[in-house]
């Protein structure tokens, strides 16, 4: 019954789509209106198929509906609730499903906020959305249809991946992603409309850029989420490995940090329209080549999911997605021209310039690091990996490079800099990050990389902190306006450039803290006997003994390790390893001592319960948890960017410019959208 | 030619050789970071061409070869291509803690270079997780199966 009810949904979300994109497009293409109520309500339709047979899945796994074909392979009486559910996106199938859902909600929420404006662009953009919604809907369909029927019905099945029952993390951090992947739909729809059209507005650049923001950020979070579980779960004692599908979330977070900077100067400076589309077509094109080195199999990792005949699907819609953007491109492009010129080597815009450079390095560097091992098998037929040292040879001097521009950049005025004032401008936080820099190298710190990121950090957060204070102090002396409404004006008069910079600080914070724990670990391991005592970067912890518990859906071993930390505290950590029920392989958590300073991570590999021994894993990882810490701030700042504004406030933003920034009120006028 | 068209032209041969340069260096970092998967049998069968670089070794772990040091700090056995008697197999040492999983005849891959002295030095040692779901049979706690798997098998036995 469930299997026949959401296989018919998916069917129909598949029609509706079809439908949909056909009217669309067509209507669109020809300049006419009349397709538009008829492409709303393919969006509805689509949509409201999308959840229903999401909620029949959901449905199916809680009853434990074992006939339906999903349920039998990651269901299991055992797995308590909020797992069951969970676990709706914990298989390469259900997964899809899932995704759809995303995707419905994405494009229903997309009409209904623009329904009643952008008249020119609408159909043609809800076309190309529902187009992609097709693919999708036709994965689901045929070949990663999770609704086939299993005869004879098992009485139970195996339960989720243990992997993904292990950590709480594991519930939010792939919706997150799957957020940000989807999410770059909407704005491929919306370059695309512009594309096909063969003209954007300003106004159709608004919603570009917001619904771009609405995607980063959530592919932001999904990431650092993505890196905590690892750190949390894995016990590998480490967050990040450029794993090929970590890179493939990665990909298109560089090329949608780069759209973000390009559509300022386009915006301000009338260039590099068909350079900021590009870089819109080109972070949607790399979330669906990252679904597909994900979800196809052909790369081996903690991620990827079992082998499956939807490799080849996804390789023809990519070849498709190709073609159809370069053509775009080409054809269209020639009649985007840009109406402005580079002024000055010294300008805001000749920065941006460099930082989009420095993205697209990186994302061309991860990406030929990433999709090697694929040629190299396919043209010469020899196994190979590259390894980690590569992309940090890569990407460390990148990183310092995209550091120093987000310091550089906005000292920088746009157009023709004042050569004075710009010296001004720099003395005070040059000299901070230079004291920054003697202040690390005093305390013992060594290194070229690591002392450069932290002067540069010391740089760019002077320079950011200015520009977020100086509106707010000249409003508290000109207006005599209390701290608050002086903070609040502020940020509301130019929301994006305020909200851009508390981006800006949480990025900081992540790259500093990469920089120490990557620089500055501390790892050692060894097989203690009880009593025994190791020691690691001042720390002492000494083996206790073997404890075993058993949980609902699991029982553990967990070696009690007392720890008596460099000031003088006793604490105990148990780190663990886990047993699945229906899984051979033991799981482990680690036992992690979090301090705002540095982490003491202990996981536990082996024990043997004759010997009475242990072997751990010991690593001192300074700063790591700010990576996490950081998630606020992006949040923060991306709300700021995009909260609604009124009318009210578009009407004030003539006042006055103030402070001493380079940069005044002026990008709050364009702001509204 | 206008400064417009010669502005561009500029702005192209940087790009271009910015370009070049920077698919110059990272293809040359790839040469140089490159890991090889091989067999035993595979590394054996490349000659010099073994010694120098870094190779991820999978195989299985031969039956009877885990040996550990007094101190029980290192780590020797020998990864072979299967399981069947006489199959090709090379010298492991390894100095990182193997995890719980490690036992005789199980699939691994150690990352690490291979010298003259024909032992394959390794610094990370994976156990090939089986990822296979078993239901336990009636009356088996799957706990206990854990242990006698690695009771027989692992470190402190084989001493």
């Amino acid at each position: 019954m469930n299997g026949t009810v959401g296989y018919g949904l998916v069917l129909g979300g598949l029609a509706f789509a079809a439908f949909g994109a056909l009217v669309g497009l067509v209507s669109g293409l020809r300049r006419s209106d009349a397709g538009f109520p008829w492409v709303l309500r393919a969006v509805w339709g689509f949509a409201a198929c999308m959840v229903g047979s999401n909620l029949v899945m959901v449905h199916a796994l809680v009853t434990h509906d074992f006939s339906v074909r999903y349920v039998a392979q990651v269901g299991s009486r055992a797995t308590p609730l909020v797992y069951t559910i969970v676990s709706l996106w914990s298989a390469l199938e259900g997964s899809i499903l899932f995704w759809g859902l995303i995707m419905g909600g994405y494009i229903a929420a997309f009409a209904f906020i623009h329904r009643k404006e952008h008249a020119r662009y609408m159909q043609l953009a809800l076309g190309t959305m529902l187009a992609v919604g097709v693919f999708f809907a036709f994965l689901i369909a045929g070949p990663a249809n999770p609704w086939g029927a299993v005869s004879p019905v098992p009485a139970d099945g195996p339960g989720p991946n243990p992997l993904l029952q292990n950590h709480v993390l594991m519930v939010i951090h792939p919706p997150m992603l799957y957020l940000g992947y989807v999410g770059m739909t909407v704005p491929f729809g919306v370059a695309v409309a512009g594309l096909l059209r063969g003209e954007i507005g300003e106004a159709w650049m608004a919603p570009l850029r917001r619904w771009t923001l609405v995607a980063w950020l959530f592919l932001s979070i999904g990431i650092i989420l993505g890196a905590w579980w690892a750190y949390a779960v894995l016990g590998w004692g480490g967050y990040w490995a450029w794993d090929p599908v970590e890179n493939a979330s990665f990909l298109p977070w560089l090329t949608a940090t780069a759209f973000m900077h390009s559509t300022m100067v386009q915006e301000r400076k009338r260039m590099l329209k068909l350079w900021t589309l590009s870089l819109a077509l080109a972070s949607f094109v790399l979330t669906i080549l990252g679904t597909f080195m994900t979800r196809s199999g052909i790369f081996n990792s903690v991620h990827s999911f079992t082998q499956s005949d939807i490799g080849p699907t996804f390789l023809v819609f990519l070849g498709v997605l190709l073609v159809l953007c370069v053509g775009l491109l080409a054809v269209r492009g020639p009649l985007l021209v840009p109406e402005g010129q580079l002024a000055s080597p010294l300008s805001r815009e000749a920065s941006i310039l460099v930082n989009n450079l420095v993205f697209v390095a990186i994302t061309f560097t991860v990406l030929l690091g990433t999709l090697y091992p694929l040629i190299s098998e396919a043209v010469r037929g020899v196994r190979v990996s590259v390894g980690e040292p590569y992309f940090n040879k890569m990407a460390v001097p990148g990183g310092i490079a995209v550091l120093f521009l987000m310091g550089v950049g906005p000292v920088l005025p746009w157009g023709k800099p004042d050569k004075a004032t710009l010296r001004r401008q720099f003395i005070i936080p040059a000299v901070v990050g230079l004291v920054v820099t003697a202040a690390c190298f005093a305390a013992g710190l060594r290194g070229v990389y690591p002392l450069m990121t932290f002067g540069l950090a010391g740089f760019v957060t002077v320079v950011t902190l200015r520009e977020l204070v100086a509106p707010v102090r000249v409003r508290m002396a000109e207006r005599k306006e209390g701290l608050v409404a002086a903070v609040t004006t502020s940020a509301l008069k130019a929301q994006r450039r305020f909200g851009g910079y508390v981006v800006h600080l949480g990025i900081v914070l992540i790259i500093v803290a990469v920089a120490a724990s990557s620089a500055y670990v501390k790892h050692t391991s060894g097989t203690l006997k009880k009593g025994q005592v190791i020691e690691l970067g001042g720390y002492q912890l000494k083996y206790l003994g073997l404890v075993s518990g058993e949980e609902p859906h699991r029982t553990y071993v967990a070696a009690r390790v007392e720890v008596t930390s460099p000031g003088g505290k006793v604490s105990e950590l148990k780190p663990r390893l886990n047993y699945y029920e229906r899984s051979t392989d033991p799981i482990g958590t680690p036992g992690v001592r979090e301090t705002p300073g540095e982490d003491l991570y202990v996981s536990l590999m082996a024990f043997s319960e004759q010997a009475g021994t242990a072997s751990i894993n010991i690593w001192v990882f300074p700063l790591v948890g700010w990576i996490w810490w950081s998630i606020p701030l992006l949040v923060l700042g991306t709300l700021i960017s995009l909260w609604p504004r009124r009318k009210a406030a578009v009407a004030m933003a003539g006042a006055p410019a103030v402070g001493a920034s380079p940069l005044t009120g002026g990008d709050a006028e364009r702001g509204a959208a | 030619m206008s400064p417009v068209a010669r502005n561009r032209l500029i702005a192209l041969g940087a790009l271009l050789v910015a370009g070049a340069g920077l698919g110059f260096v990272a293809f040359g970092n790839i040469g140089e970071n490159l890991v090889y998967y091989w067999s035993p049998s595979e590394m054996l069968g490349q000659g010099d061409k073994a010694y120098s670089a870094t190779i991820r070794l999978g195989g299985v772990v031969e039956p009877g070869s885990i040996q550990w040091n007094a101190e029980h700090t290192t780590l020797h056995f020998r990864v072979a291509d299967d399981v069947k008697e006489g199959a090709p197999s090379v010298l492991v040492r390894s100095t990182e803690t193997p995890p719980q999983m490690f036992r005789d005849k199980i699939g691994v891959v150690v990352e690490g270079t291979y010298d003259k002295s024909g032992v394959f030095s390794s610094n990370r040692l994976m156990v090939n997780h089986s990822n296979e779901y078993r239901a336990p049979k009636e009356g088996e706690d799957p706990r206990q199966w854990q242990e006698t798997l690695s009771d027989a098998t692992t470190a402190m036995g084989a001493k």
